[in-house]
């Protein structure tokens, strides 16, 4: 990116003293700013609005929630929705989700780890054409190739099975796994390598006890990049599965849909608990959630 | 990057891993992402209703495809969704993110709540705006999906709410890199506030801007659940865009040669596109993240 260095020599050329950490950041905060202030508080009502509508909602009896004004809070709050939602199947679902996630990361790292290590430390031909081919894959939409992975999927006597959904979803999740990994694996000091060479250290040696040590950064953005991608994914399952045994949540939602019918309140609470367990994450670990998602944007 | 072997020390050889450790991770993807783009191609040559075996009928699909006038509706309006939503997004995430960047708790106490939409499955958003914007039901008592502007914006505002959040955690980590000095230096200058955010905060922000901006375009084709579930392409084909032109050729109608045509006219465009944007952004430069550091 050395060209787009050019027009802003003050990053590069920055002295670390410059701005010693008492006076960083003063400009932000020296006087109110009202229009960011009542921006922001706009956004927050955007924000709020949907879901308080939906917790309020998902807590009303099924009668009194037609033709009622949504942000009213409900009478006399019930639980009955979340237990019908509980009834039809949703820990199955959720069961089924986890193991895709887990799966997922767990092939996804598996491949892309050593891949990245190769891309990085060897400088063979075929080692850039693998990264190129990572570096373009990251356009292919999943939407694009369903169609001939359904014919796959049916002629490896796949189809309505987890690894139907397991296997794809992994490969969708490579390519910026392997830019994420590679952008991390080059930070790793040549010195390094070389010491650990110095002792006589196997190629395998180095991954296990130098790169992967030293790549947990990039290493956690990629669990959480592809387990995100798994629990999000809709149109593999959608696809590839049709019966309630490999059902995952997200499709499982999409089926309360005519399911469940006119009974909106149980739908929103299906999808309220369906948000319950990464919001549990964000609550536990908010900072590793966050910055590692930062890294799937870029260092 | 490589050091000499004749430098006494060690061949360089000696723990570079195996060329052949790539292996496992090009076939797995090579077979699931890049043998498809191959058969969707040979596919689109045939006629298959998904039973039996394909029968070969040459240029027809492509012939019927580029006289359908539902793919030049559909071309046009998955561009213009890309466009709107690309410009409704950053704009406020841009916003927020140079908000969020600064110090103060309420900013992080906002940060926080504003992150929470990221954490619902696009599909659980969907069904969530699906439920509310039903004319009997929700906060808007009108048939807001029922129009095509309605069913348009609707499918714009719904890939914000879920997006926003992430895009605006990329504008906050590349507004916390703008260095102090260049403020502290437009403040002696006697620059306002906003000539500050126009003159520094803007330009400084440029590389953060295309990375996002790659994301959100590539990205934009995932809305394929949010118009599956809030349109269903409506009203009439208004909002089918391509993925759900393809998904309905395919899986409602049972035409699978045409709808492969339509994949390999989709995964053409998104490559030209992104191969466009690529040179662009010079995000094909990657290799040399650490240059100047």
């Amino acid at each position: 990116m050395s060209h787009d260095t050019l027009p802003r020599p003050a990053r590069t050329s920055r002295p670390p003293a410059q701005s010693p950490a008492g006076r960083r950041r003063r400009h932000w905060s020296r006087r109110p700013n009202p229009l960011a202030g009542l921006g922001s508080v706009i956004w927050l009502v955007i924000v709020i609005v949907p879901i308080y509508a939906m917790i309020s909602a998902s807590l009303t009896h099924q009668d009194q929630a037609l033709g009622n004004n949504a942000l009213k809070p409900p009478a006399r709050p019930t639980l009955d929705n979340y237990n019908t939602v509980l009834h039809n199947g949703f820990g199955h679902f959720l069961a089924n989700t986890a193991i895709v996630a887990a799966a997922v990361v767990v092939i996804v790292l598996v491949l892309c780890v050593p891949l990245a290590h190769v891309a990085v430390r060897t400088r063979s031909r075929w080692s850039t054409a693998a990264f190129r081919l990572f570096l373009l894959g990251v356009a292919i939409p999943a939407q694009a190739v369903v169609v001939p992975l359904y014919l796959m999927i049916a002629k490896l006597d796949l189809y309505d099975s987890l690894l139907a959904i397991i296997l794809p979803t992994a490969a969708f999740a490579m390519p910026v796994s392997v830019l994420i990994l590679t952008g991390t694996l080059r930070d790793i000091s040549e010195e390094l390598y070389e010491a650990m060479a110095l002792d006589g250290a196997s190629a395998t040696r180095m991954l296990f006890q130098l790169v992967i040590p030293l790549a947990k950064g990039g290493i956690g953005t990629v669990v959480i990049y592809s387990a995100l991608q798994a629990w999000n994914g809709f149109l593999f399952p959608l696809i590839f599965t049709q019966s309630d045994g490999p059902r995952v949540l997200t499709l499982g939602l999409f089926t309360y849909v005519s399911q469940f019918g006119v009974n909106i309140p149980a739908l929103l609470a299906s999808v309220v608990l369906s948000g319950m367990p990464i919001f549990a994450v964000y609550l536990v670990a908010r900072r590793a959630l966050v910055g590692g998602l930062m890294g799937v944007g870029g260092k | 990057m490589s050091p000499s072997a004749a430098g006494g020390g060690p061949p360089t050889g000696a723990g570079r891993p195996h060329t052949s450790w790539a292996l496992p991770g090009v076939l797995f993807f090579a077979f699931f992402a890049v043998a498809p783009m191959v058969l969707a191609l040979c596919l689109s040559f045939t006629e298959w209703n998904g039973l039996g075996d394909p029968e070969p009928v040459g240029l027809a699909n492509w012939r019927r495809l580029l006289g359908d006038d539902r793919l030049t509706q559909s071309l046009t309006v998955t561009v213009l969704l890309t466009v709107v939503s690309w410009v409704f997004q950053t704009v406020i995430s841009l916003l927020l993110g140079v908000w969020a960047a600064g110090r103060g708790r309420n900013r992080a106490i906002l940060s926080a709540v504003f992150f929470v939409p990221f954490l619902l499955s696009s599909t659980a958003i969907s069904l969530l705006f699906y439920a509310l914007l039903d004319p009997n039901f929700g906060i808007v008592h009108r048939d807001t999906l029922g129009s095509t502007s309605g069913a348009f914006l609707a499918i714009v505002f719904v890939g914000g709410w879920q997006f926003i959040p992430f895009h605006t955690l990329i504008y906050q980590g590349g507004a916390r890199q703008i260095p102090e000095v260049l403020y502290q230096a437009a403040a002696i200058d006697g620059a306002g506030r906003y000539r500050q955010f126009f003159s520094i905060t803007l330009p400084q922000l440029r590389n953060t801007a295309t990375t996002s901006g790659v994301l959100m375009v590539v990205g934009s084709l995932t809305y394929f659940e949010t118009v599956l579930i809030l349109t269903q392409g409506g009203p009439g084909t208004d909002t089918a865009i391509l993925p759900y032109l393809m998904y309905q050729a395919g899986f409602k109608s049972y035409d699978f040669g045409y709808a492969s045509a339509i994949a390999t006219f989709l995964v053409v465009a998104a490559t030209a596109l992104s191969l466009l944007l690529v040179r662009l952004s010079g995000f094909g430069a990657m290799r040399s993240t650490r240059e100047g550091m």
